[in-house]
C-alpha cells in the first residue's frame, strides 16, 4: 500500500478576489445561484463548466445554464432514476458556472435499480420510434417559437378591434409571447435531455465492456466504434462543401471575391448565371443555417442565417480548395471502412460468448450514441438561434420605446426584469405618461456593463474546495473530462511546467506546427493554413477551420468533446482538456501535439 | 527440381525442398512481408552434391560403424564426414547455378554487399521437435568463394557429433537426411529487436509488444542490453505505454574486420527511443501481418537496415509462433452479462464504475 498523498485543495469561493470594479456582482444573478445563499456549499467539490460557459454570463444569459443543468438533473433523478447519480447542482460565482454532481446515498442505490431498468429498457427497446417522435416535437416547438412576434404597439387600437369588440390593446400579445418564448425554450431543453443521458449510458456500457475485454484499449478506439458518420451535426458544413463544388462546376468562383458583402456576392452570383446555385443556397438555409459560430448559450452568438458573411467566407475558402484540386468532401466511405475495420479487428480477438455481448453492447451504443452529437444541431443551434433572434426582436421594441440604445442591452436584465420592463413599457404607452425604463435602464445597464467587463478580466478557477479522492461519477468523467488525474493535474499546475501542457489523448497522431491561440469565434479569420489551433474550447460550426489546421489543443473537454469528435473525423491529432493550453501556449510558438499520449510540447518561441 | 530458389520467386514454399527457414522466407516474401533479399540453396542441391560422388553411401557406411555409447567414436566419425563434405568437389552444373545466383543477388542488393549463410534444416522450427541451434549461421560473408565455403559448412553441420547423437536418441532416420541453405543480404541494422503479437504476462491479444535497441538484434535476444519496451494497441497501433531502456551498447558491423563489434551507445541516444513513431508503427504493422499470415500469435525479429532507403528499410528476419503464452487462456471479462440481459449489464457497468 502506498501512502495517501496529502490532499491539496482548490480555493473556497470566499477566498477568490473580486476583480476591481466588479463589486456588487452578486446582484446580477438570481439569489438561488449564489454560494452565499447556499449553506453547506463549502463542503462540496465544485468544478467550473467553462466547456459550455467559457466567458462570464450576462444576467439574461443565465437562462441557458439554468434550463440545461436543471433539465439534465430531472432525467437522472426523476425520469430515469439512474441508480448512482442524481443531478448536478449549479451555482454562479464571479460570473462563471460551477457544478457539483449529486450522488445517490449508497443505501438507496439498490432500490432504484428495478425502476431504472424498466424505464431505460423501454427507451432502448423503442429507440427509433421515440426518437422520431422527439424530432417531431422539437421541430414543433421551434415552429411555435418562430410564430411568436414582438411588434411596437400602434398609436391607437385599430378601428376593426373597436368594431369587433375585441377590447384588448395588444399589450397582452407582447406579454404572452414573452412568457411563451421562455416556456418554449424551456420545453426544448427538457426534450434535449430526454435522450442525452441515455446516449451516454449506452456508450458507457460499451466502454466499460471494451476496457475489460481489451485492457488499456485507447478511449478513441471505443469512440470510433460507435461514432455515426452520416451526422446531422455535420450537415451545415457538408452543405457548404456541396455548394462550393457546385460553384466551381458552374464557374462562379469570381463572385466570391468579397464575401463580407453578402448582397453584392449573391448579386454577382446571379449576374454570372448562378440562378441554380442561388436556389440550392436558399434550400440549404432551412434549417442548416440555423448554425452558430458560438455554442448557443450566449446572446451575442452569431448565426449563419443572420450573418451570411460567415458561411460565404467559408464558401470562398472551400471554393479555393476545390479549385486547387483538393478533396473537400468528407471521405465518408473511408470513414465507414475504417470504423468497420476497427470493429472487426477487436471483435476477432474475442471468444464466441464475448462476441455476442460485444455485438449487443456496441450495437446499442452505435444506435444511441449519435444522438449525443446530433441533438446539438436541434437545440443549441436551431432552437437557441430562433430564441436569441426573438429576444432581439423584443429588444428592438424596447429600443424604439427609448429604454436602451442597443438591442443587445436587454441581456443586462434578468428574465424576470424583462417581464417587469414589458409591463413598464405597455403601461407608459397605455397611460400616455412616460415609462420609467428610459430614465432608469440606461444608467443601470451601464453600471452592470462595468461589473460584467470587470468580471470578464478574470479567468475562472477550474474548481473549488476539496476534491474527493476519486472522481467516480460516470457522466462527470465522460462529459466534462473531470477525472481524478485531471483534478490532480490542475492542483499541480502551479508547479510551473513551462515546457508544455498535458491533457486527454483525444485523437491520434503526432504533428509539429506553429500555434494559433484563439479565444473567440471572431478570431477564426486569423487562423492560417497549417497552423495548430489552440483554443479554450471549439464549437461545431468551426468546422471549416478544421480543413486548414494540423491539430487542435483545447483547455476544456473530454474524449467526446466537439474538438475530439471533429479531429477524429478529419484525421487530425487532438489533445483536449489541458486546463491551461490557451494561457500557456502563445501564438507563433512551435509546438508538438502528441494525440497518442496527450502531451503538447513547446519547442521554440515565435520565429 | 531446382537447386536455387530466390525468396521472391513466388515458388510454392515446400518444406522438403527449402527447409523450415527458407520455406518461411519464401512464404513471407510472397505475403508481402519484407525479408532481406536472398535465395535458398535447396535440398536438391545438397542431394545432387552428396550423390554425385557417392558421398551419401559413404556417409551411411560411416554412420553404421557408430557405437552409440562411444563418444570418441562419434566424434571421429563426425569429423571425417564433415571433412569430406567440405572438401569434395561440387558438381559443375551446381557450381554454375551458385555463381549465377550469387551474381543475381548482388545485383538485387544494388552492389557487392555482405551476405549471411544459414542452414535451413527440414525439421527446424517445427514447434514439436525443435532443432534450433543445431545448425549453423555465418555472417558478413563477402565474395563467392567465402559464400560457397560456408554453404558447405552448413551442409557439414548436419553431421556434428551433437546432431548425430540427437538423431540416434530420437530415432530420426538418416536415409533421406538433407539440408537447404539460405544466402541472404546481411542486414546492416541501425536498430533491431523483436515484437510479439500479444502481451506476454497476460496473453492479451489486443496488444503488440516491441523490444528495440540500436544495432543488430542479437543483444536484445540474448538479453545483454535493456531495450526500449513499447506496448501498442494492435488495432489502433497507438502506444499504450513505453519504457525507454538503457541500451548501453550496440553490435555494429566493422567493415575492416567484417565482423560485428560491440560499441558503447552515447548518453543522448540511450535516453532516446531508438525508433521513430513511423518506424514503430511499421514494426507493429509488420508483426500484425505476420500474425495474420500464420493465423496465430507470432514472435518476430525485425531490423531497420541502414543501406536501404526510408520506407523500404524495415526487414522481417524471423517469424515464429508464440508458443509460450498463446497456449494459455486469455483473461476474460468477469462481469460479461449474457447479451439477452442488456439492462442488467448496463446497471453493472454503472455501479462497477463506483467502486
Amino acid at each position: 500500500m502506498t501512502a495517501t498523498p496529502v490532499l491539496k485543495s482548490f480555493p473556497k469561493p470566499s477566498d477568490l478576489t473580486v476583480p476591481p470594479g466588479a463589486e456588487g456582482w452578486e446582484e446580477l444573478y438570481p439569489y438561488h445561484l449564489l454560494f452565499a445563499n447556499s449553506p453547506g456549499s463549502d463542503d462540496k467539490f465544485w468544478f467550473c463548466d467553462s466547456q459550455h460557459w467559457p466567458t462570464v454570463f450576462k444576467p439574461f444569459e443565465t437562462i441557458g445554464g439554468e434550463f440545461a443543468v436543471k433539465c439534465l438533473g430531472q432525467y437522472n433523478t426523476r425520469h430515469l432514476l439512474i441508480p448512482p447519480a442524481n443531478g448536478i447542482e449549479f451555482k454562479i460565482h464571479l460570473g462563471y458556472l460551477y457544478m457539483s454532481p449529486v450522488p445517490v446515498p449508497e443505501d438507496e442505490v439498490a432500490a432504484r435499480v428495478p425502476e431504472f431498468e424498466k424505464r431505460v429498457g423501454h427507451y432502448f427497446q423503442n429507440w427509433e420510434s421515440l426518437l422520431e417522435q422527439w424530432r417531431t416535437k422539437v421541430r414543433a416547438t421551434i415552429a411555435d417559437m418562430e410564430d411568436l412576434t414582438f411588434a411596437p404597439l400602434p398609436d391607437a387600437v385599430p378601428f376593426d378591434d373597436i368594431v369587433s369588440g375585441k377590447a384588448k390593446d395588444g399589450s397582452e400579445v407582447i406579454m404572452e409571447n414573452y412568457d411563451r418564448l421562455i416556456q418554449l425554450c424551456y420545453q426544448n431543453w427538457q426534450y434535449h435531455f430526454e435522450f442525452l443521458n441515455l446516449g451516454y449510458l449506452a456508450y458507457l456500457d460499451f466502454f466499460t465492456f471494451a476496457k475489460e475485454a481489451f485492457p488499456d484499449i485507447p478511449d478513441q478506439a471505443v469512440a470510433k466504434m460507435v461514432q455515426g458518420v452520416d451526422m446531422e451535426l455535420f450537415r451545415p458544413d457538408d452543405e457548404l462543401k456541396s455548394l462550393a463544388v457546385k460553384a466551381v462546376e458552374l464557374g462562379l468562383q469570381r463572385a466570391f471575391d468579397n464575401p463580407d458583402d453578402v448582397d453584392g456576392t449573391l448579386e454577382a452570383v446571379r449576374a454570372a448565371g448562378g440562378a441554380d446555385w442561388i436556389a440550392a443556397y436558399e434550400t440549404a438555409q432551412d434549417p442548416w443555417f440555423n448554425f452558430t459560430v458560438g455554442n448557443g448559450f450566449y446572446g451575442h452568438d452569431k448565426y449563419w442565417l443572420e450573418h451570411q458573411e460567415i458561411p460565404l467566407g467559408y464558401l470562398k475558402d472551400y471554393i479555393r480548395r476545390v479549385d486547387e484540386g483538393q478533396q473537400i468532401l468528407r471521405p465518408v466511405d473511408e470513414l465507414i471502412a475504417e470504423r468497420d475495420r476497427i470493429i472487426d479487428e477487436y471483435r476477432s480477438l474475442l471468444s464466441e460468448e464475448q462476441v455476442a455481448a460485444f455485438d449487443a453492447k456496441r450495437g446499442l451504443a452505435a444506435t444511441a450514441y449519435p444522438y449525443v452529437e446530433n441533438h446539438n444541431f436541434y437545440i443549441e443551434h436551431w432552437t437557441m438561434g430562433v430564441f436569441w433572434r426573438k429576444v432581439r426582436e423584443l429588444s428592438r421594441v424596447f429600443v424604439q420605446a427609448g429604454f436602451w440604445d442597443d438591442p443587445a442591452d436587454l441581456l443586462y436584465l434578468d428574465r424576470g426584469e424583462v417581464r417587469d420592463a414589458i409591463f413598464d413599457l405597455v403601461t407608459g404607452w397605455a397611460v400616455g405618461a412616460p415609462s420609467s425604463g428610459p430614465s432608469y435602464w440606461p444608467a443601470e445597464i451601464e453600471r452592470r456593463r462595468t461589473i460584467f467587463d470587470a468580471l470578464n478580466t478574470q479567468r475562472p478557477q477550474p474548481a473549488l474546495n476539496t476534491p474527493p479522492e476519486q472522481i467516480t461519477e460516470p457522466f462527470t468523467q465522460m462529459l466534462w473530462g473531470i477525472t481524478t488525474e485531471q483534478v490532480q493535474q490542475w492542483l499541480s499546475d502551479n508547479d510551473g511546467d513551462e515546457s508544455g501542457v498535458t491533457g486527454m489523448a483525444a485523437s491520434p497522431g503526432v504533428v509539429e506546427g506553429r500555434a494559433r491561440v484563439v479565444y473567440h469565434a471572431d478570431q477564426l479569420a486569423e487562423v492560417q493554413e497549417g497552423e495548430i489551433l489552440v483554443a479554450t474550447i471549439t464549437a461545431p460550426s468551426w468546422g471549416p477551420i478544421f480543413g486548414k489546421i494540423k491539430a487542435t489543443v483545447t483547455d476544456i473537454g473530454g474524449m467526446m468533446s466537439h474538438a475530439a469528435i471533429v479531429c477524429r473525423e478529419y484525421g487530425l491529432p487532438a489533445v483536449t482538456g489541458t486546463g491551461n493550453g490557451s494561457t500557456t501556449i502563445q501564438t507563433g510558438q512551435l509546438i508538438r501535439v502528441d494525440g497518442n499520449s496527450g502531451r503538447v510540447e513547446i519547442l521554440e518561441d515565435p520565429a | 527440381m531446382s537447386t536455387i530458389v530466390f525468396f521472391d520467386s513466388g515458388t510454392e514454399p515446400r518444406l522438403a525442398e527449402l527447409g523450415g527457414k527458407c520455406a518461411s522466407l519464401v512464404s513471407m516474401t510472397a505475403a508481402g512481408m519484407p525479408v532481406p533479399p536472398g535465395f535458398a540453396v535447396t535440398t536438391t542441391a545438397y542431394d545432387t552434391f552428396v550423390e554425385s560422388s557417392a558421398l551419401r553411401s559413404e556417409i551411411a557406411n560411416r554412420l553404421g560403424e557408430i557405437d552409440v555409447d562411444d563418444v570418441a567414436c562419434i566424434d571421429r566419425v563426425s569429423a571425417d564426414i564433415r571433412a569430406q563434405i567440405e572438401s569434395r568437389p561440387v558438381p559443375e552444373q551446381l557450381q554454375h547455378d551458385l555463381v549465377e545466383a550469387y551474381a543475381a543477388l548482388q545485383e538485387q542488393m544494388g552492389g557487392e554487399l555482405p551476405v549471411a549463410v544459414r542452414s535451413s534444416a527440414t525439421a527446424e522450427d517445427l514447434p514439436d521437435a525443435s532443432f534450433a541451434g543445431q545448425q549453423d549461421t555465418y555472417l558478413w560473408l563477402l565474395g563467392l568463394t567465402a559464400v560457397c565455403e560456408h554453404i558447405r559448412r552448413c551442409w557439414a553441420s548436419l553431421y556434428t557429433s551433437r546432431a548425430i547423437t540427437y538423431r540416434l536418441k530420437n530415432d530420426i532416420p538418416e536415409d533421406d537426411l538433407s539440408m537447404a541453405v539460405a544466402v541472404q543480404k546481411m542486414v546492416n541494422a541501425r536498430a533491431a529487436g523483436v515484437a510479439m503479437t500479444l502481451d506476454p504476462p497476460t496473453g492479451d491479444r489486443s496488444k503488440i509488444v516491441v523490444d528495440a535497441s540500436y544495432g543488430v538484434g542479437e543483444m536484445v535476444v540474448s538479453g545483454e542490453v535493456t531495450p526500449d519496451n513499447i506496448m501498442l494497441d494492435k488495432v489502433m497501433l497507438s502506444v499504450v505505454r513505453e519504457r525507454i531502456g538503457d541500451k548501453h551498447a550496440e553490435l555494429v558491423p566493422d567493415p575492416s574486420s567484417r565482423q560485428l563489434v560491440e560499441r558503447e551507445v552515447s548518453q543522448d541516444l540511450r535516453s532516446t527511443r531508438c525508433l521513430t513513431d513511423d518506424q514503430l508503427v511499421a514494426v507493429a504493422t509488420l508483426a500484425k501481418k505476420a500474425e495474420k499470415h500464420y493465423g496465430c500469435p507470432q514472435d518476430i525479429e525485425w531490423a531497420i537496415d541502414a543501406d536501404l532507403p526510408d520506407g523500404a528499410n524495415l526487414l522481417l528476419l524471423q517469424s515464429r509462433p508464440e508458443t509460450v503464452h498463446s497456449s494459455g487462456e486469455q483473461k476474460k471479462p468477469s462481469t460479461t452479462p449474457a447479451c439477452g440481459n442488456l439492462m442488467s449489464g448496463i446497471t453493472a457497468s454503472l455501479l462497477g464504475n463506483k467502486h
